[in-house]
């Protein structure tokens, strides 16, 4: 009988072991066999899905650190559900590339494991081990492309700069403890609670360095350098697969930490987030309209979708929370969607991923033309998507709490933003195919998944309240 | 007893010297030293406060960052040598194939 200590983690467990699985078939795996890697992975990452949907209501902990309420759940299940996706994608682009199959998915299914834990930890120390299981991951797919120098360029800043604001994220951990004497979140919120000290320096110190920490990881203007260069240089499915579970965990760790045990001192640090919301969607907008390459463009409108989260952790009320949870599920089908549409256009030996690539795509592939003009639409934020819905609600949370500027920044930006995203439909449906680059075949599994992705997006667009009761039941839980 | 004060004082100095390695070197290899002098100024921290407060905490802490820090380094430097590979050179001066 295993002690029921161990329920809120078998989730995880259950991605591990498909990852110890993987990187064991791996090695024995004769020269020229192939084997079903991707398959594998699926399999574990529904595994984890199933144990998280058992596990919902249950409120199960172990050992105090892990706590697999359902926010974390919520959480949880996006990354899992944007790790299969992911994994759809990869099967035809893995062949193509020539990335190698086995340290591919034992590295994706490790970085979701690292996600689950920064979702679900319920202490300091365990979302950094989380988010450095995540983190040493992430850098490595982003690099996996050994012969591609952009690729290892990218990998090598987003190391850098990673590991930089690792070590300011733990430096805030260690005031935390030397100041609370605990890194348990709970007791953390219940010490601050109780002295309700008017903030000291020490408090102020520790969050700054937590805060730096967090922005770097969801990059948040000013900590946004890296973003740019690792998205492009990454493969695209891999690029779509860290757009949306990094930032996932990380914003979920993030509004944790700061919506639980730092709550007290909410007055202290709902500014300085204020001015990170405004700089990093305007940055992230104004920037993303003069880039010419796909992917590069896609990650300063990534930028900006940070800058529109932080304005639901900023307005910190009940609609702001869901909005936050809504709009990160949101988010990830979209990006999945237009990452898994520009990886599946590529071809052996070029990316295709400027936008001059994109003219004419309507004739020469009319459906994966399709499933993009959906996914830049709810990015766009124009209805009827799951965009739309999200930024509603995260915009109505604003006003409610009385930050009008945010609200109005929020949706000036958005229109600027529907200049570059309409700007690729254009070219996809008004222009003459360049006609010189042969239309890559695309794979039916991948087509499909394709469809599915694009059915959610307008569902959600249509349809939100199952999933906006699912995010209201998820933060009844905690805050 | 050395007062609490000086072991922060010296920790902080570290955390500092690294923070300004990582953006004053020319070095790559350099940049990841400046890089775990910070981890081990935060080490430090930990240590120190878990003297102060009594309990074995900071030193179990200190034990699990050691680990992390030693996975980083490890793909730290692979990436330097994947990059050396290309590029020829430990300038990061040099890394410009990605821009705005």
């Amino acid at each position: 009988m295993i002690s029921p200590s161990f329920n809120a983690i078998v989730p995880m467990l259950c991605a591990t072991a498909g990852a110890l699985v993987v990187m064991l078939a791996e090695s024995w795996r004769a020269r020229g066999e192939r084997m079903p890697l991707g398959v594998l992975g699926g399999i574990a990452l529904s595994a984890a899905g199933i144990a998280l949907a058992l596990l919902w209501d249950q409120q199960a902990s172990s050992f105090g650190v892990i706590v697999a309420d359902n926010f974390g759940i919520f959480v949880s299940l996006v990354v899992v559900v944007a790790g299969l996706v992911s994994i759809a994608f990869s099967s035809q682009v893995l062949d193509r590339d020539g990335i190698p199959r086995g340290e591919y998915y034992a590295l994706l299914l490790f970085a979701i494991v690292g996600m689950m834990m920064m979702a679900t930890a319920n202490d300091l120390l365990v979302v950094f081990i989380g988010l450095e299981v995540m983190s040493v991951a992430v850098y490595v797919l982003t690099g996996i492309r050994r012969d591609d120098p952009r690729g290892v360029e990218g990998a090598f800043k987003y190391f850098l700069l990673g590991a930089f604001a690792s070590a300011f994220l733990l430096y805030g951990v260690a005031f935390t403890f030397g100041l609370t004497g605990t890194t348990r979140l709970d007791g953390i919120g219940q010490f601050l609670a109780a002295r309700s000290m008017s903030s000291s320096p020490m408090v102020l110190l520790a969050m700054g360095l937590l805060l730096v920490g967090f922005a770097f990881k969801i990059s948040a203007v000013p900590f946004h350098m890296w973003t740019p260069d690792a998205y492009e240089g990454a493969p695209a499915v891999v690029t779509g697969f860290m757009s949306t579970g990094v930032k996932a965990a990380a914003f979920a760790a993030f509004t944790r930490v700061f919506l639980s045990a730092f709550e007290p001192f909410s007055a202290d640090w709902a500014p300085l987030v204020w001015y990170l919301a405004i700089a990093t969607m305007v940055l992230g907008t104004v920037v993303g309209v003069a880039q010419h390459n796909l992917k590069r463009m896609l990650a300063y409108s990534s930028i900006a979708h940070g800058g529109y989260l932080l304005v639901g952790l900023v307005a910190a009320n009940q609609v702001g929370k869901e909005a936050i949870l809504f709009y990160l599920a949101a988010y990830a089908v979209t990006n999945l969607a237009a990452f898994g549409a520009i990886a599946l256009l590529g071809t052996a030996d070029r990316a295709n991923d400027t936008l001059q690539d994109y003219r004419g795509l309507w004739q020469s592939r009319p459906m994966v033309a399709g499933v993009l003009t959906v996914a830049l639409l709810s990015l766009g934020g124009l209805p009827p998507t799951a965009g739309f819905i999200g930024k509603w609600y995260i915009f109505s949370a604003a006003v409610s709490a009385g930050y009008y500027g945010l609200a109005i920044a929020g949706v000036l930006t958005s229109v600027i933003s529907v200049f570059f995203y309409l700007r690729v439909v254009v070219m996809m449906y008004m222009t003459e195919p360049a006609g010189t680059i042969a239309p890559p075949v695309v794979s039916r599994a991948a087509l499909a998944t394709l469809a599915v992705t694009a059915a959610i997006i307008l569902y959600l667009g249509v349809l939100p309240t199952a999933l906006l009761d699912l995010a209201a039941a998820s933060i009844d839980t905690i805050f | 007893m050395i007062p609490l004060g000086n072991y922060l004082l010296v920790s902080a100095v570290l955390f500092g010297i690294g923070t300004a390695g990582v953006f004053m070197r020319r070095n790559l290899i350099t940049v990841l030293l400046s890089i775990e002098i910070m981890l081990n100024a935060v080490n430090l921290t930990f240590v120190a406060f878990g003297r102060q407060i009594g309990t074995v905490d900071g030193q179990i802490i200190v034990a699990f960052v050691m680990t992390v820090a030693a996975a980083e380094a490890a793909v730290g430097l692979a990436l330097v040598v994947a990059l050396f590979r290309h590029r020829e050179s430990l300038n990061p001066d040099g890394f410009t194939s990605l821009r705005w």
